[in-house]
Protein backbone atom coordinates (compact mmCIF):
# COMPACT_ATOMS: atom_id res chain seq x y z
CA UNK A 1 0.00 0.00 0.00
CA UNK A 2 1.69 3.41 -0.96
CA UNK A 3 1.58 6.17 1.90
CA UNK A 4 -1.21 8.26 0.13
CA UNK A 5 -3.55 5.14 -0.27
CA UNK A 6 -2.35 5.02 4.01
CA UNK A 7 -3.60 8.48 4.10
CA UNK A 8 -6.27 8.60 2.39
CA UNK A 9 -8.11 6.12 4.37
CA UNK A 10 -7.39 7.16 7.70
CA UNK A 11 -9.25 9.85 6.47
CA UNK A 12 -12.24 8.46 5.92
CA UNK A 13 -11.47 6.29 9.33
CA UNK A 14 -14.04 6.34 12.13
CA UNK A 15 -12.39 7.81 15.42
CA UNK A 16 -10.40 5.61 17.87
CA UNK A 17 -9.80 8.29 20.59
CA UNK A 18 -11.34 10.94 21.17
CA UNK A 19 -10.59 13.73 23.81
CA UNK A 20 -13.58 16.03 24.38
CA UNK A 21 -13.16 19.21 26.42
CA UNK A 22 -9.99 17.96 28.42
CA UNK A 23 -9.18 19.84 31.54
CA UNK A 24 -5.95 18.82 33.57
CA UNK A 25 -4.07 20.11 36.72
CA UNK A 26 -0.54 19.77 38.46
CA UNK A 27 -1.58 20.15 42.14
CA UNK A 28 -3.41 23.27 41.86
CA UNK A 29 -1.88 24.15 38.72
CA UNK A 30 -4.40 24.31 35.83
CA UNK A 31 -2.25 23.14 32.52
CA UNK A 32 -4.99 21.95 30.35
CA UNK A 33 -8.49 24.45 28.97
CA UNK A 34 -10.42 22.20 26.83
CA UNK A 35 -8.84 20.27 24.94
CA UNK A 36 -10.39 18.57 21.92
CA UNK A 37 -9.63 16.08 19.24
CA UNK A 38 -10.09 12.89 17.62
CA UNK A 39 -7.06 10.08 16.31
CA UNK A 40 -9.11 8.00 14.03
CA UNK A 41 -7.93 4.43 13.47
CA UNK A 42 -5.01 3.90 11.37
CA UNK A 43 -4.01 7.63 11.28
CA UNK A 44 -0.66 9.36 12.77
CA UNK A 45 -1.90 12.42 14.67
CA UNK A 46 1.24 14.75 15.87
CA UNK A 47 0.39 17.05 18.25
CA UNK A 48 2.21 20.01 17.85
CA UNK A 49 3.48 23.08 19.97
CA UNK A 50 5.69 24.97 21.35
CA UNK A 51 8.00 24.17 25.03
CA UNK A 52 5.85 24.07 27.58
CA UNK A 53 2.33 24.48 25.58
CA UNK A 54 0.96 21.10 27.31
CA UNK A 55 1.99 18.37 24.60
CA UNK A 56 3.47 15.95 27.12
CA UNK A 57 0.30 16.84 29.82
CA UNK A 58 -2.14 15.61 27.29
CA UNK A 59 -0.35 12.43 26.74
CA UNK A 60 -0.56 12.08 30.15
CA UNK A 61 -3.87 12.89 31.16
CA UNK A 62 -5.05 10.45 28.48
CA UNK A 63 -3.14 7.82 30.08
CA UNK A 64 -4.03 8.74 33.86
CA UNK A 65 -0.53 8.82 34.43
CA UNK A 66 -1.95 12.73 35.50
CA UNK A 67 -5.15 12.08 37.54
CA UNK A 68 -6.39 14.96 38.26
CA UNK A 69 -8.45 15.89 34.99
CA UNK A 70 -11.91 16.15 33.61
CA UNK A 71 -14.12 16.17 30.68
CA UNK A 72 -14.31 13.10 28.14
CA UNK A 73 -11.30 10.93 27.01
CA UNK A 74 -12.97 7.47 24.95
CA UNK A 75 -10.95 4.60 23.42
CA UNK A 76 -13.36 3.02 21.27
CA UNK A 77 -16.18 4.39 22.93
CA UNK A 78 -15.47 3.22 26.78
CA UNK A 79 -14.61 6.39 28.73
CA UNK A 80 -11.24 6.90 30.24
CA UNK A 81 -11.56 9.42 32.71
CA UNK A 82 -11.78 8.28 36.63
CA UNK A 83 -9.68 5.27 35.15
CA UNK A 84 -6.20 4.17 36.53
CA UNK A 85 -3.28 3.70 34.36
CA UNK A 86 -3.18 -0.14 34.30
CA UNK A 87 -7.11 -0.19 33.45
CA UNK A 88 -6.36 2.35 30.67
CA UNK A 89 -3.40 0.43 29.07
CA UNK A 90 -5.18 -2.78 28.95
CA UNK A 91 -7.78 -1.20 26.77
CA UNK A 92 -4.81 -1.38 24.45
CA UNK A 93 -3.50 2.26 24.74
CA UNK A 94 0.58 2.34 24.95
CA UNK A 95 2.76 4.90 25.67
CA UNK A 96 6.54 5.80 25.23
CA UNK A 97 7.37 8.60 27.57
CA UNK A 98 9.35 12.13 26.68
CA UNK A 99 12.21 10.20 29.14
CA UNK A 100 12.70 6.85 27.50
CA UNK A 101 12.48 5.64 30.55
CA UNK A 102 14.88 2.46 30.01
CA UNK A 103 15.24 0.38 32.93
CA UNK A 104 19.17 0.65 34.24
CA UNK A 105 18.60 -2.72 36.49
CA UNK A 106 17.33 -4.66 32.88
CA UNK A 107 18.99 -5.54 30.07
CA UNK A 108 18.11 -4.54 26.28
CA UNK A 109 16.08 -7.88 26.04
CA UNK A 110 14.77 -7.99 29.15
CA UNK A 111 13.13 -4.07 28.36
CA UNK A 112 11.77 -5.37 25.28
CA UNK A 113 10.18 -8.32 26.77
CA UNK A 114 8.83 -6.52 30.05
CA UNK A 115 5.82 -5.30 28.65
CA UNK A 116 3.62 -8.10 29.33
CA UNK A 117 1.20 -8.89 26.03
CA UNK A 118 -2.42 -7.30 26.59
CA UNK A 119 -4.15 -8.29 23.53
CA UNK A 120 -3.60 -10.48 19.93
CA UNK A 121 -2.13 -8.94 17.67
CA UNK A 122 1.00 -7.33 18.19
CA UNK A 123 3.79 -8.27 16.82
CA UNK A 124 6.14 -11.29 17.62
CA UNK A 125 9.85 -10.62 18.94
CA UNK A 126 11.04 -11.84 15.78
CA UNK A 127 9.21 -8.90 13.69
CA UNK A 128 10.53 -6.14 16.16
CA UNK A 129 14.15 -7.01 15.27
CA UNK A 130 13.25 -6.52 11.82
CA UNK A 131 11.59 -3.30 12.56
CA UNK A 132 15.14 -2.48 15.05
CA UNK A 133 17.72 -4.89 13.67
CA UNK A 134 20.26 -2.80 16.10
CA UNK A 135 18.62 -3.97 19.00
CA UNK A 136 19.02 -7.41 18.31
CA UNK A 137 22.54 -6.87 18.37
CA UNK A 138 23.27 -5.01 22.12
CA UNK A 139 20.23 -7.50 23.18
CA UNK A 140 22.69 -8.62 26.01
CA UNK A 141 23.81 -5.10 26.85
CA UNK A 142 22.23 -3.35 30.02
CA UNK A 143 19.60 -1.00 28.78
CA UNK A 144 21.22 2.33 29.87
CA UNK A 145 24.24 1.32 28.26
CA UNK A 146 22.53 2.35 24.34
CA UNK A 147 23.11 5.43 23.06
CA UNK A 148 20.16 8.24 23.03
CA UNK A 149 19.09 6.70 19.79
CA UNK A 150 18.97 3.27 20.49
CA UNK A 151 17.35 3.91 23.99
CA UNK A 152 14.86 5.87 21.88
CA UNK A 153 14.05 2.64 19.30
CA UNK A 154 14.17 0.36 22.44
CA UNK A 155 11.36 2.58 23.59
CA UNK A 156 9.49 2.25 20.64
CA UNK A 157 10.24 -1.12 20.35
CA UNK A 158 8.80 -2.71 23.16
CA UNK A 159 5.69 -1.38 23.33
CA UNK A 160 4.70 -3.16 19.61
CA UNK A 161 4.70 -6.38 21.09
CA UNK A 162 1.85 -5.84 23.57
CA UNK A 163 -1.21 -6.20 21.50
CA UNK A 164 -2.10 -2.37 21.95
CA UNK A 165 -3.27 -0.74 18.28
CA UNK A 166 -3.28 2.84 19.78
CA UNK A 167 0.30 4.42 20.46
CA UNK A 168 1.20 7.27 22.23
CA UNK A 169 5.00 8.62 21.60
CA UNK A 170 6.34 11.97 22.69
CA UNK A 171 9.00 13.50 21.15
CA UNK A 172 10.60 10.32 19.87
CA UNK A 173 12.98 12.86 17.71
CA UNK A 174 14.00 15.00 21.05
CA UNK A 175 17.68 15.69 21.15
CA UNK A 176 18.88 12.89 18.64
CA UNK A 177 21.13 13.97 15.59
CA UNK A 178 19.98 14.16 12.65
CA UNK A 179 20.90 11.19 10.70
CA UNK A 180 19.45 9.40 13.86
CA UNK A 181 15.95 11.30 13.52
CA UNK A 182 15.97 10.60 10.09
CA UNK A 183 15.74 7.02 11.04
CA UNK A 184 13.67 6.69 13.46
CA UNK A 185 10.90 8.61 11.11
CA UNK A 186 11.55 5.65 8.75
CA UNK A 187 11.04 3.33 11.66
CA UNK A 188 7.78 5.07 12.83
CA UNK A 189 6.55 4.94 8.88
CA UNK A 190 7.26 1.06 9.20
CA UNK A 191 4.97 0.97 12.21
CA UNK A 192 2.52 2.89 10.80
CA UNK A 193 2.58 0.70 7.86
CA UNK A 194 1.54 -1.80 10.26
CA UNK A 195 -1.84 -0.24 10.66
CA UNK A 196 -0.64 1.07 14.12
CA UNK A 197 -2.79 4.32 15.08
CA UNK A 198 -0.18 6.87 15.97
CA UNK A 199 -0.61 9.95 18.50
CA UNK A 200 2.92 11.71 18.16
CA UNK A 201 4.03 14.64 20.07
CA UNK A 202 6.48 16.44 18.33
CA UNK A 203 8.19 20.13 18.07
CA UNK A 204 10.30 19.06 15.11
CA UNK A 205 8.13 20.27 12.01
CA UNK A 206 10.23 18.62 9.42
CA UNK A 207 10.06 15.24 11.01
CA UNK A 208 6.56 15.54 11.72
CA UNK A 209 5.65 16.47 8.10
CA UNK A 210 6.95 13.27 7.10
CA UNK A 211 5.27 10.78 9.50
CA UNK A 212 1.92 12.53 9.74
CA UNK A 213 -1.22 12.72 8.43
CA UNK A 214 -2.61 15.72 10.40
CA UNK A 215 -1.36 17.97 13.12
CA UNK A 216 -3.27 19.29 15.94
CA UNK A 217 -1.35 22.52 17.25
CA UNK A 218 -1.48 22.80 20.99
CA UNK A 219 -1.01 26.54 22.39
CA UNK A 220 -1.35 27.09 26.35
CA UNK A 221 -3.24 24.28 26.74
CA UNK A 222 -5.88 24.67 24.11
CA UNK A 223 -5.78 23.69 20.63
CA UNK A 224 -5.38 26.51 18.37
CA UNK A 225 -5.71 24.59 14.69
CA UNK A 226 -5.88 21.32 13.33
CA UNK A 227 -4.14 21.29 9.66
CA UNK A 228 -4.17 17.93 7.35
CA UNK A 229 -1.17 16.89 5.84
CA UNK A 230 -2.00 18.88 2.57
CA UNK A 231 -3.20 22.00 4.27
CA UNK A 232 0.25 22.12 5.38
CA UNK A 233 2.21 21.19 2.00
CA UNK A 234 0.27 23.75 0.49
CA UNK A 235 0.67 26.48 3.23
CA UNK A 236 3.88 25.32 5.61
CA UNK A 237 3.71 29.06 6.89
CA UNK A 238 0.69 29.08 8.62
CA UNK A 239 1.48 25.92 10.87
CA UNK A 240 5.15 27.95 11.10
CA UNK A 241 3.63 30.52 12.58
CA UNK A 242 2.27 29.06 15.60
CA UNK A 243 5.60 27.06 16.31
CA UNK A 244 7.70 31.09 15.47
CA UNK A 245 9.96 29.24 13.44
CA UNK B 1 41.37 -23.62 70.09
CA UNK B 2 40.45 -27.47 69.08
CA UNK B 3 39.03 -28.29 65.64
CA UNK B 4 36.21 -29.54 67.34
CA UNK B 5 34.97 -26.00 68.39
CA UNK B 6 35.73 -24.85 65.38
CA UNK B 7 33.67 -27.00 63.77
CA UNK B 8 30.75 -26.97 66.51
CA UNK B 9 30.99 -22.66 66.05
CA UNK B 10 30.88 -23.04 62.71
CA UNK B 11 28.04 -25.12 62.64
CA UNK B 12 25.96 -23.14 65.06
CA UNK B 13 26.79 -19.81 63.28
CA UNK B 14 25.51 -21.55 59.97
CA UNK B 15 21.59 -21.93 61.99
CA UNK B 16 21.47 -18.68 63.48
CA UNK B 17 22.93 -17.41 59.73
CA UNK B 18 19.55 -19.07 58.50
CA UNK B 19 17.42 -16.77 60.75
CA UNK B 20 19.61 -13.64 59.87
CA UNK B 21 19.48 -14.74 55.94
CA UNK B 22 15.33 -15.27 56.02
CA UNK B 23 14.32 -12.48 57.79
CA UNK B 24 17.11 -9.88 55.78
CA UNK B 25 15.88 -11.55 52.50
CA UNK B 26 12.57 -10.38 53.29
CA UNK B 27 13.27 -6.78 54.43
CA UNK B 28 15.26 -6.22 51.09
CA UNK B 29 12.27 -7.46 49.10
CA UNK B 30 10.14 -4.99 50.52
CA UNK B 31 12.89 -1.92 50.94
CA UNK B 32 13.68 -3.27 46.76
CA UNK B 33 10.23 -1.98 46.29
CA UNK B 34 8.34 0.13 48.51
CA UNK B 35 11.54 2.05 49.81
CA UNK B 36 9.97 1.13 53.06
CA UNK B 37 12.76 -0.36 56.26
CA UNK B 38 10.11 -2.53 57.56
CA UNK B 39 10.68 -2.13 61.18
CA UNK B 40 7.60 -4.44 61.93
CA UNK B 41 9.48 -7.50 60.08
CA UNK B 42 10.74 -8.78 63.84
CA UNK B 43 7.10 -8.16 65.03
CA UNK B 44 5.61 -10.05 62.15
CA UNK B 45 8.84 -13.20 62.36
CA UNK B 46 7.28 -13.04 66.78
CA UNK B 47 3.98 -13.78 65.53
CA UNK B 48 4.07 -16.27 63.59
CA UNK B 49 5.84 -17.92 66.29
CA UNK B 50 3.35 -17.18 68.46
CA UNK B 51 0.65 -18.49 66.25
CA UNK B 52 1.98 -21.41 65.63
CA UNK B 53 2.44 -21.24 69.21
CA UNK B 54 -1.37 -20.86 69.56
CA UNK B 55 -2.33 -22.97 66.91
CA UNK B 56 -0.43 -25.72 68.61
CA UNK B 57 -2.00 -25.42 71.99
CA UNK B 58 -5.95 -24.50 71.23
CA UNK B 59 -6.37 -26.57 68.00
CA UNK B 60 -3.85 -28.98 68.47
CA UNK B 61 -2.49 -27.69 64.66
CA UNK B 62 0.75 -29.30 64.37
CA UNK B 63 4.59 -28.00 63.69
CA UNK B 64 4.34 -28.91 59.77
CA UNK B 65 0.60 -27.64 59.42
CA UNK B 66 1.35 -23.92 61.08
CA UNK B 67 4.77 -24.07 59.05
CA UNK B 68 1.97 -23.10 56.51
CA UNK B 69 -0.80 -21.35 58.19
CA UNK B 70 0.91 -18.95 60.24
CA UNK B 71 3.07 -17.50 57.29
CA UNK B 72 -0.44 -17.08 55.52
CA UNK B 73 -2.01 -15.44 58.38
CA UNK B 74 0.72 -13.12 58.92
CA UNK B 75 1.13 -12.31 55.44
CA UNK B 76 -2.73 -11.68 55.46
CA UNK B 77 -2.75 -9.19 58.49
CA UNK B 78 0.45 -7.26 56.49
CA UNK B 79 -1.61 -6.39 53.44
CA UNK B 80 -4.65 -5.44 55.61
CA UNK B 81 -1.75 -3.30 57.01
CA UNK B 82 -0.22 -1.97 53.71
CA UNK B 83 -3.48 -1.15 52.65
CA UNK B 84 -4.51 0.77 55.33
CA UNK B 85 -1.66 2.17 56.67
CA UNK B 86 1.80 2.05 54.09
CA UNK B 87 -0.19 2.91 50.84
CA UNK B 88 -1.62 6.32 52.24
CA UNK B 89 2.21 6.91 53.06
CA UNK B 90 3.75 6.00 49.98
CA UNK B 91 3.43 9.51 48.70
CA UNK B 92 5.71 11.01 51.59
CA UNK B 93 9.27 11.14 52.69
CA UNK B 94 10.12 7.16 53.03
CA UNK B 95 10.67 8.04 56.77
CA UNK B 96 7.01 8.09 57.33
CA UNK B 97 6.62 4.50 56.43
CA UNK B 98 9.93 3.68 58.50
CA UNK B 99 7.71 5.38 61.67
CA UNK B 100 4.61 3.88 60.95
CA UNK B 101 6.19 -0.09 61.19
CA UNK B 102 7.94 0.97 63.81
CA UNK B 103 5.21 2.19 65.44
CA UNK B 104 3.22 -0.72 64.84
CA UNK B 105 6.00 -3.02 66.23
CA UNK B 106 5.67 -1.40 69.21
CA UNK B 107 2.46 -1.76 69.80
CA UNK B 108 2.09 -5.36 68.56
CA UNK B 109 5.14 -6.62 70.92
CA UNK B 110 3.55 -4.58 73.88
CA UNK B 111 0.11 -6.13 73.35
CA UNK B 112 1.33 -9.72 73.36
CA UNK B 113 3.68 -9.12 76.40
CA UNK B 114 0.39 -7.87 78.24
CA UNK B 115 -1.72 -11.37 77.13
CA UNK B 116 1.38 -13.83 77.54
CA UNK B 117 3.85 -12.10 79.43
CA UNK B 118 7.68 -11.53 79.09
CA UNK B 119 9.07 -15.29 79.47
CA UNK B 120 9.97 -17.51 76.64
CA UNK B 121 7.44 -20.07 75.62
CA UNK B 122 8.70 -23.32 75.01
CA UNK B 123 7.65 -24.93 71.89
CA UNK B 124 8.50 -28.88 71.04
CA UNK B 125 11.05 -29.70 68.09
CA UNK B 126 8.70 -31.63 65.68
CA UNK B 127 11.73 -33.66 64.81
CA UNK B 128 13.65 -35.27 67.62
CA UNK B 129 16.53 -37.18 68.12
CA UNK B 130 19.64 -36.15 65.77
CA UNK B 131 23.80 -37.08 64.91
CA UNK B 132 26.69 -37.63 66.92
CA UNK B 133 29.18 -35.67 64.34
CA UNK B 134 31.96 -36.61 66.69
CA UNK B 135 32.85 -32.54 67.35
CA UNK B 136 29.26 -31.84 68.34
CA UNK B 137 25.40 -33.56 68.64
CA UNK B 138 23.74 -32.15 65.48
CA UNK B 139 19.72 -32.46 66.24
CA UNK B 140 18.33 -32.90 63.25
CA UNK B 141 15.84 -30.15 63.67
CA UNK B 142 18.14 -27.84 63.37
CA UNK B 143 19.90 -29.42 60.36
CA UNK B 144 16.40 -29.00 58.97
CA UNK B 145 16.35 -25.58 59.68
CA UNK B 146 19.19 -25.10 57.86
CA UNK B 147 18.39 -27.11 54.79
CA UNK B 148 14.67 -25.29 54.39
CA UNK B 149 15.98 -22.02 54.88
CA UNK B 150 18.83 -22.24 52.35
CA UNK B 151 16.21 -23.68 49.26
CA UNK B 152 13.80 -20.73 50.63
CA UNK B 153 16.46 -18.20 50.24
CA UNK B 154 17.42 -19.74 46.84
CA UNK B 155 13.86 -20.27 45.74
CA UNK B 156 12.90 -16.35 46.18
CA UNK B 157 16.25 -15.46 45.05
CA UNK B 158 15.69 -17.11 41.60
CA UNK B 159 11.89 -16.18 41.90
CA UNK B 160 13.14 -12.12 42.05
CA UNK B 161 16.10 -12.38 39.64
CA UNK B 162 15.69 -14.92 36.78
CA UNK B 163 11.62 -14.51 36.39
CA UNK B 164 9.43 -12.34 34.60
CA UNK B 165 7.85 -11.33 38.07
CA UNK B 166 10.75 -10.51 39.20
CA UNK B 167 11.30 -8.07 36.17
CA UNK B 168 8.57 -6.71 37.02
CA UNK B 169 9.22 -6.08 40.77
CA UNK B 170 12.98 -4.43 40.10
CA UNK B 171 11.19 -2.52 37.22
CA UNK B 172 8.48 -1.31 39.46
CA UNK B 173 10.86 0.25 42.01
CA UNK B 174 12.67 2.23 39.41
CA UNK B 175 9.24 3.87 37.46
CA UNK B 176 6.30 2.50 39.06
CA UNK B 177 3.94 4.66 36.76
CA UNK B 178 6.07 3.37 33.43
CA UNK B 179 5.21 -0.21 34.69
CA UNK B 180 1.72 0.42 35.26
CA UNK B 181 1.40 2.02 31.70
CA UNK B 182 2.20 -1.27 30.56
CA UNK B 183 -1.16 -3.09 31.80
CA UNK B 184 0.29 -3.78 35.28
CA UNK B 185 -1.82 -3.33 38.68
CA UNK B 186 1.42 -1.97 40.24
CA UNK B 187 0.06 -1.08 43.90
CA UNK B 188 -1.65 -4.77 44.36
CA UNK B 189 1.87 -6.00 43.18
CA UNK B 190 3.16 -4.01 46.03
CA UNK B 191 0.61 -5.04 48.47
CA UNK B 192 1.35 -8.66 47.64
CA UNK B 193 4.84 -8.24 48.04
CA UNK B 194 4.44 -6.70 51.54
CA UNK B 195 2.77 -9.84 52.04
CA UNK B 196 5.04 -12.23 50.89
CA UNK B 197 7.79 -10.32 52.90
CA UNK B 198 5.79 -10.39 56.11
CA UNK B 199 5.32 -13.99 55.25
CA UNK B 200 8.77 -14.78 54.82
CA UNK B 201 9.41 -13.51 58.67
CA UNK B 202 6.39 -15.71 59.83
CA UNK B 203 7.83 -18.57 58.46
CA UNK B 204 11.04 -17.49 60.02
CA UNK B 205 9.04 -17.45 62.97
CA UNK B 206 7.83 -20.89 63.34
CA UNK B 207 11.40 -22.67 61.93
CA UNK B 208 12.46 -20.27 64.72
CA UNK B 209 9.89 -21.44 67.76
CA UNK B 210 11.45 -24.62 68.78
CA UNK B 211 14.99 -23.70 69.04
CA UNK B 212 14.62 -20.16 70.46
CA UNK B 213 11.57 -20.54 72.90
CA UNK B 214 8.42 -18.12 71.38
CA UNK B 215 8.86 -14.74 73.50
CA UNK B 216 7.32 -11.22 72.64
CA UNK B 217 10.94 -9.56 72.37
CA UNK B 218 12.27 -12.25 70.41
CA UNK B 219 11.31 -10.17 66.46
CA UNK B 220 13.28 -6.94 68.12
CA UNK B 221 16.30 -8.96 69.70
CA UNK B 222 16.99 -10.73 65.85
CA UNK B 223 16.11 -7.46 64.23
CA UNK B 224 18.92 -4.97 65.58
CA UNK B 225 21.59 -7.63 63.88
CA UNK B 226 19.15 -8.10 60.90
CA UNK B 227 19.16 -4.49 60.33
CA UNK B 228 22.89 -4.38 60.35
CA UNK B 229 23.29 -7.08 57.77
CA UNK B 230 20.98 -5.46 55.03
CA UNK B 231 23.08 -2.66 55.33
CA UNK B 232 26.33 -4.41 55.01
CA UNK B 233 24.78 -6.29 52.06
CA UNK B 234 23.22 -3.19 50.49
CA UNK B 235 19.90 -2.12 50.79
CA UNK B 236 17.27 -4.41 48.87
CA UNK B 237 20.16 -6.76 47.42
CA UNK B 238 18.57 -9.75 47.82
CA UNK B 239 21.66 -11.88 47.07
CA UNK B 240 23.66 -9.32 49.33
CA UNK B 241 21.29 -10.32 52.02
CA UNK B 242 21.53 -13.79 51.90
CA UNK B 243 24.80 -14.25 51.62
CA UNK B 244 26.36 -11.43 54.06
CA UNK B 245 23.30 -13.13 56.10
CA UNK B 246 24.67 -16.60 56.20
CA UNK B 247 28.74 -15.30 56.52
CA UNK B 248 27.75 -13.29 59.57
CA UNK B 249 26.03 -15.66 61.51
CA UNK B 250 29.11 -17.66 60.92
CA UNK B 251 31.68 -14.66 61.76
CA UNK B 252 29.59 -14.64 64.73
CA UNK B 253 30.30 -17.49 66.02
CA UNK B 254 33.95 -17.55 65.26
CA UNK B 255 33.91 -14.81 67.01
CA UNK B 256 33.14 -16.82 70.42
CA UNK B 257 36.10 -18.85 69.91
CA UNK B 258 38.80 -16.56 69.42
CA UNK B 259 36.78 -13.27 71.61
CA UNK B 260 33.43 -14.70 72.72
CA UNK B 261 32.75 -10.87 74.84
CA UNK B 262 32.84 -9.24 70.95
CA UNK B 263 30.43 -11.86 69.65
CA UNK B 264 27.35 -9.95 70.30
CA UNK B 265 29.15 -6.68 68.20
CA UNK B 266 31.18 -8.10 65.70
CA UNK B 267 28.16 -7.71 63.18
CA UNK B 268 27.76 -4.23 63.68
CA UNK B 269 31.96 -3.57 63.88
CA UNK B 270 31.70 -4.73 60.44
CA UNK B 271 28.11 -2.73 59.71
CA UNK B 272 30.22 0.10 60.75
CA UNK B 273 33.58 -1.17 58.30
CA UNK B 274 31.36 -1.20 55.16
CA UNK B 275 29.02 2.28 56.15
CA UNK B 276 33.09 3.94 55.31
CA UNK B 277 34.24 1.37 53.05
CA UNK B 278 31.13 1.24 50.78
CA UNK B 279 28.34 2.94 51.89
CA UNK B 280 26.70 1.60 48.71
CA UNK B 281 26.45 -2.52 50.42
CA UNK B 282 29.24 -5.07 48.97
CA UNK B 283 26.43 -6.74 46.44
CA UNK B 284 25.23 -3.46 44.80
CA UNK B 285 26.98 -3.60 41.24
CA UNK B 286 28.32 -0.67 39.39
N1 LIG C 1 5.17 18.06 37.13
C1 LIG C 1 4.72 19.30 36.86
N2 LIG C 1 4.28 20.08 37.88
C2 LIG C 1 3.81 21.33 37.63
N3 LIG C 1 3.75 21.89 36.42
C3 LIG C 1 4.17 21.16 35.37
C4 LIG C 1 4.68 19.83 35.55
N4 LIG C 1 5.03 19.35 34.35
C5 LIG C 1 4.76 20.32 33.46
N5 LIG C 1 4.23 21.42 34.07
C6 LIG C 1 3.80 22.66 33.42
O1 LIG C 1 2.74 22.37 32.55
C7 LIG C 1 2.86 23.07 31.35
C8 LIG C 1 2.81 22.13 30.16
O2 LIG C 1 3.91 21.25 30.23
P1 LIG C 1 4.13 20.07 29.21
O3 LIG C 1 5.23 19.23 29.76
O4 LIG C 1 2.85 19.41 28.94
O5 LIG C 1 4.63 20.84 27.92
P2 LIG C 1 5.11 20.26 26.53
O6 LIG C 1 4.21 20.83 25.51
O7 LIG C 1 5.21 18.80 26.56
O8 LIG C 1 6.52 20.94 26.41
P3 LIG C 1 7.91 20.33 25.87
O9 LIG C 1 7.87 20.54 24.40
O10 LIG C 1 8.93 21.23 26.50
O11 LIG C 1 8.03 18.94 26.27
C9 LIG C 1 4.15 23.86 31.43
O12 LIG C 1 3.84 25.17 31.77
C10 LIG C 1 4.90 23.20 32.53
O13 LIG C 1 5.68 24.15 33.22
MG1 LIG D 1 6.80 17.49 26.51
Amino acid sequence: MSETALKSSAATAPAMLSVENLHAWYAESKVLHGINFDVREGELLTLIGRNGAGKTTTLRAIMGILQKRTGSIRINGDELIGKRTFEIARKGIAYCPEERAIFSSLSVRENLLLPPVLKPGGLTEEEVFEIFPNLLRRASSQGTKLSGGEQQMLALARILRTGSRLLLLDEPSEGLAPVVVKEIGEMILKIKARGYTVLLVEQNLRFARKVADRHVVIENGAVADILTAEEVERAPERIQSYLGV
Amino acid sequence: MTVQLLAGQLLLGLINGSFYALLSMGLAIIFGLMNVVNFAHGAQYMIGAFTAWFLLTNFGVPYWAALVIAPLIVAALAMIMERLLLRPLSNLDHLYGLLATYAIALIVEGLVRQRYGATGIPYDSPIKGGIHLGFMFLPWYRLWVVVFSIVTCVGTWFLIEKTRLGAYLRAANEMPQIVESFGINVPKMITLTYGFGAGLAALSGVLAAPIYQVSPSMGSNVMIVVFAIVVIGGMGSISGAIITGYLLGIVEGLTKIVYPEGANMVVFVFMAAALMWRPDGMMKSN
